[in-house]
């Protein structure tokens, strides 16, 4: 009898150590699927194949920049588990891979997978799993829905935004502007356009005297350029991509149209746009930045470009520098290790989320000096600044405030 | 004209196949059904999605097989009707309310309507000629998607999402295995279908087309109307599985149905064995699962690696997944016989 006594006694004792260093463990530290005492498992889904292949340099530059946090002793102790896969920009595709990185591979959450497409896929996918689809790496205005999608963010400022600020500059300085708009026929120049439109208001329909939209697959837009130039418009809007738009710049100085041209963010880095279009050909042109170029020469003994360059030397040495999605996953990289860090041991999906919504005048090396990271409860739109430039000689002067182009979705 | 014209059309690797050839023996049929049946019970949800979307693929390949198996021309056009189907699906489903299930009879007889009239102009063509003008069908099908006339119901560039079904009377399975199920019971019916097909008069009739134009219209068989009937019938199968699609993955956009997706389906069939019907699966499979494969092994280099791997798949059993299943069949026949 005794002995049975000794053994239940043992027992209950064992028991409520047990009981006492599990809860005192769950004051401390928290896990969804995903995290542990030494890993944080992230996913990814980039188009490494398919037709926006060159965007596969952000997946990469993230690795990198994430490999860099891991030898330098990970957050909080944890190492990066970075998982990312290719969905060749196929939605049928990303939802597949989504779910295996949700639901095989398990991760925390799924931080900046690319493209309005694939992400359009796997929304309503995200929320109803509550897995954080953070930072998503698109300027579509949708992402910025908390109530509707608690779970979606975007990061970068959204494309309607800019074009506002754009109708808004033409509207004070240019209130009797001719436009001719050239886009993308895709959701990327969709989005602009509205945005543009929107910005306009009641005027566009006086002031807009051109449209022209090409398709991807075309190999040139000269003869969109020539037909704008017919309208007889003096101010030019160009939303299209880096290749279309050194062609537009080209062409318009060639068949001598002189408009003001307002050239969108996507097109504006000297080393892949302004360069191969030609320095003379690019003078005047208007467009607006969140990031800085690093092609820009303005930049080259700043502190931000230096630490970026430090990085590239040492965990991303094949990396094109002239490449402004380097400078964007970079970037976009600190912001995920900012939350992550924020988080502390309390790793679960739904703080994460929290974390993620109460950023507050954020800065990193990489963005233009006044442009800050700001996030609440109700605004799921990381950064909504833009600075409009100028070109002048070889490289982009940056004039009048931060301006700020909220617009939710 | 004519002598380049026959050296073109002659150019198809499709053997004769002969139709007993093109379906599996029924002990093998059985466990192959029995593997489909039992398979979702012991894995993850994710990968019954994947099985779903191999099982939709599949059907996909399965049409483009009765086209260019059964009546030997080519189509690199087969993601339009995809793209048709899930549109006409995930429209009805989100704007008009109806049931999923009702959508894709309705996809595949709109699918078949537009796939034969498509036929009766581009069936002058034929072999290469054919193939570049189904392939101009592909590229153009994404942007007439896009088109703003129709943004009122496809939703433009931004896709249309899907609302995913539940299990029906209170059915305790996921959603993803009753989908699976329900995509599984279509394919089993339009395989059996297909196969019935190909063995009726029509079937014999495509097949001689396929072997020889000429004799078969010396023969007294209307070439033009079994030609256009095997692009319709193909087309109306190809939508049905768009429509399934659709429901699987709740989402449609244009740049899922790009020229990609065609050459996909092309691949597949050719994987799977031109002209033998069960071998789609195979081909479907073929394309679900080595891009992630070929993935694994290199992230940057996946698709040198997915070229290597169809390469060696070319090189070693040209006739794809059927070859195979010969050489398995003459092994078992020869245990048998010691």
């Amino acid at each position: 009898m005794p002995v049975l006594q000794m053994r239940l006694a043992t027992l209950s004792a064992a028991f409520i150590v047990f009981a006492a260093t599990t809860s005192g463990a769950l004051a401390q530290k928290k896990y969804d699927p995903g995290a542990t005492d030494t890993e944080i498992k992230i996913g990814n889904i980039m188009p490494y194949s398919g037709p926006a292949s060159a965007y596969g340099v952000i997946g990469k530059t993230e690795a990198a920049y994430f490999n860099k946090i891991n030898a330098e002793g990970g957050i909080n102790g944890r190492k990066i588990n970075f998982i990312s896969y290719d969905d060749a920009y196929s939605p049928p595709k990303t939802v597949e891979q989504a779910r295996k990185l949700v639901e095989s591979d398990e991760v925390l959450l799924i931080f900046n997978s690319l493209g309005t497409p694939p992400n359009s896929a796997i929304h309503k996918y995200m929320n109803s799993k509550k897995v954080p689809q953070l930072f998503v790496a698109t300027g579509a205005t949708k992402w910025n829905d908390p109530k509707h999608f608690p779970w979606t963010m975007g990061w970068q400022p959204n494309y309607q935004s800019e074009t506002r600020i754009y109708a808004k500059y033409i509207l004070k300085n240019m209130p009797n502007a001719k436009i001719a708009v050239m886009y993308q026929n895709d959701d990327y120049g969709k989005d602009y356009l509205q945005g543009l439109l929107d910005g306009l208001g009641s005027k566009a329909k006086t002031m807009i005297v051109a449209e022209e939209s090409y398709e991807t697959s075309e190999p040139t837009v000269d003869s969109h350029i020539v037909k704008l130039k017919a309208s007889g418009a003096d101010v030019f809007i160009n939303i299209s991509t880096p290749k279309f738009a050194a062609q537009a710049i080209k062409k318009i100085a060639e068949i001598g149209w002189k408009p003001t041209h307002f050239l969108n963010n996507v097109s504006a880095s000297i080393g892949s746009v302004i360069k191969p279009a030609g320095y003379e050909n690019a003078q005047g042109i208007i467009s607006s930045a969140y990031l800085k170029d690093p092609t820009d020469p303005q930049w080259k003994d700043d502190a931000g470009m230096k630490g970026w360059n430090a990085f590239l030397d040492k965990y991303y040495p094949e990396a094109n520098r002239a490449d402004a999605s380097v400078m964007y996953g970079y970037t976009v990289a600190q912001t995920m290790v900012h939350v992550l860090k924020a988080c502390g041991d309390n790793l679960t999906r739904a703080n994460v989320m929290k974390q993620a919504a109460s950023m507050k005048n954020l800065s990193f090396g990489g963005l233009l000096p006044g442009v800050t990271i700001n996030t609440s409860a109700t605004d799921f739109a990381p950064l909504a600044q833009l600075q409009l430039e100028k070109f002048e000689g070889n490289t982009w002067h940056r004039f009048g405030d931060i301006i700020s182009g909220d617009v939710g979705g | 004209m004519s002598a380049i014209q026959e050296t073109v059309t002659d150019a198809p690797a499709i053997d004769a196949v002969p139709k007993r050839a093109m379906t599996l023996g029924a002990g093998t049929s059985a466990v192959v059904l029995l593997l489909l049946l039992v398979m979702p019970l012991f894995v993850k949800n994710f990968v019954i999605f994947q099985l779903t979307t191999v099982l939709i693929y599949g059907l996909a390949v399965l049409a483009l097989n009765i086209l260019t198996g059964g009546s030997g021309q080519f189509s690199l056009g087969q993601s339009a009707f995809y793209a048709l189907g899930a549109y006409i699906s995930a429209v009805l489903m989100e704007h008009a309310g109806m049931n999923y299930a009702l959508t894709l009879p309705i996809s595949g007889i709109i699918c078949f309507a537009f796939g034969f009239l498509f036929g009766l102009p581009a069936l002058r063509l034929s072999g290469i000629y054919l193939a570049l003008a189904t392939f101009a069908l592909a590229v153009a099908m994404p942007q007439f998607l896009k088109l703003g006339a129709l943004e009122e119901w496809t939703g433009g560039v931004q896709g249309l999402v899907v609302t995913k079904p539940d299990a029906p009377f209170g059915l305790p399975l996921s959603q993803d295995t009753w989908l699976y199920y329900f995509t599984l019971a279509i394919a089993i019916a339009i395989y059996i279908a297909s196969i019935n097909l190909l063995r009726s008069r029509s079937g014999r009739a495509m097949m001689a087309i396929r072997d020889n134009e000429i004799a078969a219209s010396a023969m007294g068989i209307n070439v033009a109307l079994y030609k256009t009937l095997a692009f319709g019938v193909s087309a109306g199968i190809t939508g049905v599985a768009g429509g399934l699609g659709a429901i699987v993955v709740q989402f449609v956009a244009p740049d899922s149905y790009t020229i990609q997706l065609a050459i996909a389906l092309f691949l597949g069939m050719v994987v799977g064995g031109v002209g033998w019907l069960p071998g789609s699966i195979v081909g479907a499979a073929f394309i679900v699962f080595v891009p992630n494969i070929a993935e694994s092994i290199s992230k940057g280099l996946s698709g040198a690696v997915f070229g290597v791997l169809l390469f060696v798949v070319i090189f070693l059993v040209p006739h794809g997944a059927r070859q195979v299943a010969l050489v398995c069949q003459h092994w078992i026949g020869k245990l048998k016989r010691s």
